[in-house]
C-alpha cells in the first residue's frame, strides 16, 4: 500500500473530525437526558458499619435504575472514604459539592463527623443526609436556625429516641417478665452517648430499673476486666449498654469472664453477623436495639432488602444499611416530586417526605418540632426492634408484635430468680 | 477480694507487657534496631491466627500456629526490606542510619496497619481462648486462658534466658550486644548473628500478638499503641537491657491496674506516662540501662 500524501492525509482527518464532531452533536442531547442524579456517600471503608452504608446506598441505586431510573434519569453513587476523619470526611464533601456535582450527601454513622459536615452542608447549601450519627445536637442545631442549618437530616433516631426505645423493652421484658429491679448504665464516652446516658438516666427508672451506678469508659479502652469488676460489685440484675466504637473486645471479654450478668441496651457493632464470627460466638445472649434486622419483616422491605445485601456482599447490612438505602429512596422521590435538583426545592421536597422503607414509615419532623429534621418516631413509624443474639442469629423480641422467640441466656447467666433462690 | 484481683489481672497484663517488650530491647541491644513496625508485627500475628482459626475454621491451635509462622515471616521482612537496605546503603551517612531505620520501620509500620484495615476492616480481632473456661481463685473468677497467657509469656522469656545464658548462639547474642567489632575479630559472622536475633524477636513477638488477641483482642487501629508501649516499657527499664524490661513491664503493668481499679479505667495509661516522663528527667538511661 502507497503511503498517502500530506494533503490527503490533512483530508482524511478532517473528514473523520467532521464525522467525530457530527456525532458528538448528534449525542449531545441524549447525553443531557441521561445526566445522572449524582448522590455522595461518604463513609468509613474498613469499618463494617462504614462500609454497609456504601454498599446499601449502591444497591439501593441500582434497585431503582433497574426501574428506569428517577424520569429516565440513573442514579450514580459517588463513594468517598473518609477514614473515620472529621477532615477527610469535609474534604470529600467539599469535593462532592465542587468537583463532582453531587445533588446530596449521604454520610457517615459517626455524630462527630456528622456534626463536622453538617455546617458544611449549610455553607455550600448540599442536601445532606447522616444515616447512622445519632446525637441530638444534629437536630437541635436544625431547629435553632433552621434558615441556615435546613440542608441536613437526620435519617437515624436521635440518642434520646434510642434510649427510650431501650427503656420501652426493659419496662416491657426485663420488668415485667423477667422481674429485674436495677441496672447499670455502661457508655462510651462519645458525642452520642450524652443525650443516650441522660435519657437512660431518666426512663429507666420510670421502666421499672433503679440505676445503681453510671459508667462512662474511654472508646480506646481494650482490657474491661475492671470495669465488668466494677459494675458486678453492684449487683445489677442487667447491664444497660451505650457501645458503637467499641463493641467486640467487651463482649468477648464478658463471655470470657463469665460476668453473670445479662448484657442490654445498644451496642452498634452487634448489628450485623459478622459480630457472631469476630466474637466466636461470645455474642450468645446478647441484647441489642437496631432499626431493623435481616430477618425480621420491621415493613414488607426490610427482608427483601436484606436478601439482596446479603446475596451481593455476602453479610448482613450494619444497621447504617437499611437507612443509608432507605435515603437514596428518599432523595430520588424528592427528586421527583421537586422536578429539580436544585437544593432548596430538594429540601422542601425532602420535608414532604413519607416514605415506608426497610425501617418503618419515613417522615422528618417539621421545623417547629424539637427533633427538626428528625426521623418521626412511635409506632406507626420508626420505632426500632430489640433482638438477642441465639445461636449465631438475631431473633426478635420486641416489640411484641414482630417478636419470633423468646429470651435465652447462656448458663453462666443468672436471672434475679436465680438470685433469690440462692 | 480486690487485692486479689488486683493482683493476678496485674501479674498476667504485665507478663504479656514483659514478652511484648523483651522482644523489643533484644533487637535493639543486638542489633541497635528500634523497630517502630513493633506493634504492625503483632497484628500480622494476630490477623493470621484469627484468619486461620475463625475465618478458615481451623481451629484455635493451628491458628496460633499460624500466627506464630507468620509473625516471623514478618519479622524477617522487616529485616530483609526495611532494615537492611537501609543499614547498607551508601546514600545514608553512617551516623543518620539509625534514624533512617527508626523511620523506615515506623512507615512500615504504618503501611502494615493500613493494609490490615483495608482487607479485614478495622475491627477487633479476637482469636477463641486456648483453653476456656474459668478458675474460682479465692472468689475471684479468672479465666483459664488468663492463666495460660502468663505462663506461656513466662515460658518463652524462660527460654530466652536459657537460650542467652546457655547456648552457644545465645552467648554469640550477648557478645554483640555488648561489642560487636570484637565478636567478628573472633570470627564469628554478624550477618548470621542478626538473622538469629531476628527469628527470636519473630517468635517473641509473634507469640505476644497471638496471646493478646486471645485474651483481649486486637485491632489495626491499635498497633501505634502496642508500639508505644512497648517502647515506653523498654526506655523505662533501659534500652537493651532485658531484665530492666520485665522489670519496667510489671510496673507500668500493675500501676495501670492498680490505675484502672482504683481510680478510673478511663486514666488507665497516664500514672505510667508520667512515671516514663520523670524517670527521662532524672535516669534518662531508664532504670537498668547501661547508656
Amino acid at each position: 500500500m502507497s503511503k498517502p500524501n500530506p494533503s490527503q492525509q490533512n483530508a482524511r482527518y478532517a473528514a473523520l473530525a467532521a464525522v467525530l464532531g457530527l456525532a458528538a452533536f448528534a449525542a449531545a442531547p441524549l447525553a443531557q437526558a441521561a445526566e445522572p442524579i449524582r448522590i455522595a456517600v461518604i463513609a468509613e471503608n474498613s469499618a463494617i458499619g462504614g462500609i454497609a452504608i456504601t454498599n446499601a446506598a449502591k444497591l439501593a441505586a441500582d434497585e431503582i435504575n433497574a426501574k428506569g431510573g428517577v424520569d429516565g434519569r440513573m442514579i450514580e453513587i459517588i463513594d468517598y472514604d473518609d477514614h473515620n476523619s472529621a477532615t477527610d470526611a469535609v474534604r470529600a464533601f467539599q469535593r462532592a459539592a465542587s468537583q463532582d456535582h453531587a445533588i446530596a450527601v449521604i454520610s457517615s454513622y459517626m455524630s462527630e463527623v456528622a456534626l463536622a459536615l453538617e455546617p458544611w452542608a449549610a455553607r455550600l447549601h448540599m442536601p445532606f443526609i447522616t444515616p447512622g450519627a445519632a446525637s441530638n445536637e444534629i437536630t437541635r442545631r436544625i431547629h435553632e436556625d433552621y434558615e441556615h442549618n435546613k440542608y441536613t437530616f437526620h435519617g437515624y433516631l436521635t440518642s434520646t429516641e434510642l434510649a427510650q426505645t431501650v427503656c420501652n423493652f426493659s419496662h416491657d421484658v426485663l420488668v415485667t417478665k423477667l422481674h429485674m429491679k436495677s441496672t447499670v448504665v455502661m457508655s462510651e464516652d462519645a458525642a452520642w452517648t450524652k443525650p443516650l446516658d441522660n435519657e437512660y438516666l431518666a426512663c429507666l427508672p420510670k421502666a421499672g430499673l433503679t440505676v445503681l451506678d453510671h459508667i462512662r469508659f474511654s472508646p480506646d479502652t481494650t482490657d474491661f476486666t475492671p470495669l465488668f469488676n466494677q459494675i458486678e460489685a453492684k449487683h445489677p440484675d442487667v447491664i444497660t449498654a451505650g457501645i458503637s466504637h467499641v463493641g467486640v473486645q467487651p463482649t468477648v471479654q464478658w463471655a470470657s469472664q463469665q460476668v453473670p450478668i445479662p448484657m442490654s441496651g445498644i451496642s452498634s457493632q452487634a448489628t450485623t453477623d459478622t459480630f457472631w464470627r469476630d466474637t466466636n460466638g461470645a455474642a450468645q445472649g446478647v441484647i441489642l436495639e437496631e432499626n431493623a434486622a435481616p430477618n425480621i419483616a420491621v415493613t414488607a422491605k426490610t427482608i427483601p432488602f436484606a436478601q439482596a445485601y446479603i446475596k451481593r456482599y455476602g453479610v448482613t447490612p450494619g444497621y447504617a444499611g437499611y437507612s443509608a438505602a432507605d435515603d437514596v429512596n428518599i432523595i430520588a422521590e424528592a427528586v421527583k416530586r421537586a422536578k429539580s435538583t436544585d437544593p432548596d426545592k430538594l429540601v422542601a421536597a425532602l420535608e414532604q417526605t413519607d416514605y415506608i422503607g426497610t425501617m418503618g414509615r419515613i417522615q422528618f419532623y417539621g421545623r417547629n418540632e424539637p427533633f427538626t429534621h428528625g426521623l418521626r418516631y412511635g409506632p406507626g413509624y420508626v420505632t426500632g426492634v430489640v433482638v438477642q443474639w441465639q445461636d449465631g442469629k438475631q431473633v426478635a423480641i420486641w416489640p411484641a408484635d414482630i417478636a419470633t422467640g423468646e429470651l435465652k441466656f447462656p448458663s453462666f447467666i443468672k436471672l434475679p430468680e436465680q438470685h433469690a433462690g440462692k | 477480694m480486690l487485692a486479689l484481683q488486683i493482683l493476678i489481672d496485674g501479674f498476667a497484663i504485665s507478663a504479656l507487657y514483659a514478652l511484648g517488650a523483651v522482644g523489643f530491647t533484644l533487637i535493639f541491644g543486638v542489633s541497635g534496631v528500634l523497630n517502630l513496625a513493633h506493634g504492625g508485627l503483632m497484628l500480622i500475628a494476630a490477623v493470621a491466627a484469627w484468619y486461620t482459626a475463625g475465618e478458615l475454621h481451623a481451629g484455635q491451635y493451628i491458628g496460633a500456629i499460624t500466627g506464630l509462622a507468620f509473625g516471623v515471616l514478618a519479622a524477617f521482612l522487616t529485616y530483609f526490606v526495611v532494615v537492611r537496605p537501609i543499614q547498607r546503603s551508601r546514600a545514608i551517612p553512617r551516623d543518620e542510619t539509625e534514624i533512617f531505620v527508626l523511620t523506615g520501620t515506623l512507615l512500615w509500620g504504618i503501611m502494615i496497619q493500613e493494609a490490615v484495615a483495608y482487607f479485614f476492616s478495622d475491627n477487633p480481632l479476637t482469636v477463641p481462648a486456648l483453653i476456656s473456661g474459668v478458675a474460682n481463685i479465692d472468689g475471684v473468677r479468672v479465666p483459664f486462658n488468663e492463666i495460660l497467657v502468663a505462663v506461656i509469656s513466662w515460658l518463652s522469656i524462660g527460654l530466652l534466658w536459657i537460650l542467652v545464658n546457655r547456648t552457644r548462639a545465645g552467648k554469640a547474642l550477648l557478645a554483640c550486644a555488648i561489642n560487636p567489632r570484637g565478636l567478628t575479630l573472633l570470627g564469628f559472622e554478624l550477618g548470621r548473628i542478626y538473622l538469629l536475633v531476628w527469628l527470636i524477636y519473630g517468635l517473641l513477638v509473634a507469640a505476644a500478638g497471638v496471646l493478646l488477641a486471645t485474651f483481649l483482642g486486637t485491632s489495626s487501629g491499635n498497633t501505634g499503641a502496642l508500639t508505644a508501649s512497648a517502647f515506653s516499657i523498654v526506655v523505662l527499664g533501659g534500652l537493651g537491657s532485658v531484665s530492666g524490661s520485665l522489670i519496667a513491664a510489671y510496673v507500668v503493668g500493675y500501676m495501670e491496674t492498680l490505675t484502672a481499679y482504683l481510680v478510673s479505667p478511663q486514666i488507665r495509661t497516664i500514672p505510667s506516662l508520667l512515671l516514663l516522663v520523670l524517670v527521662l528527667y532524672v535516669r534518662p538511661q531508664g532504670l537498668l540501662g547501661r547508656r
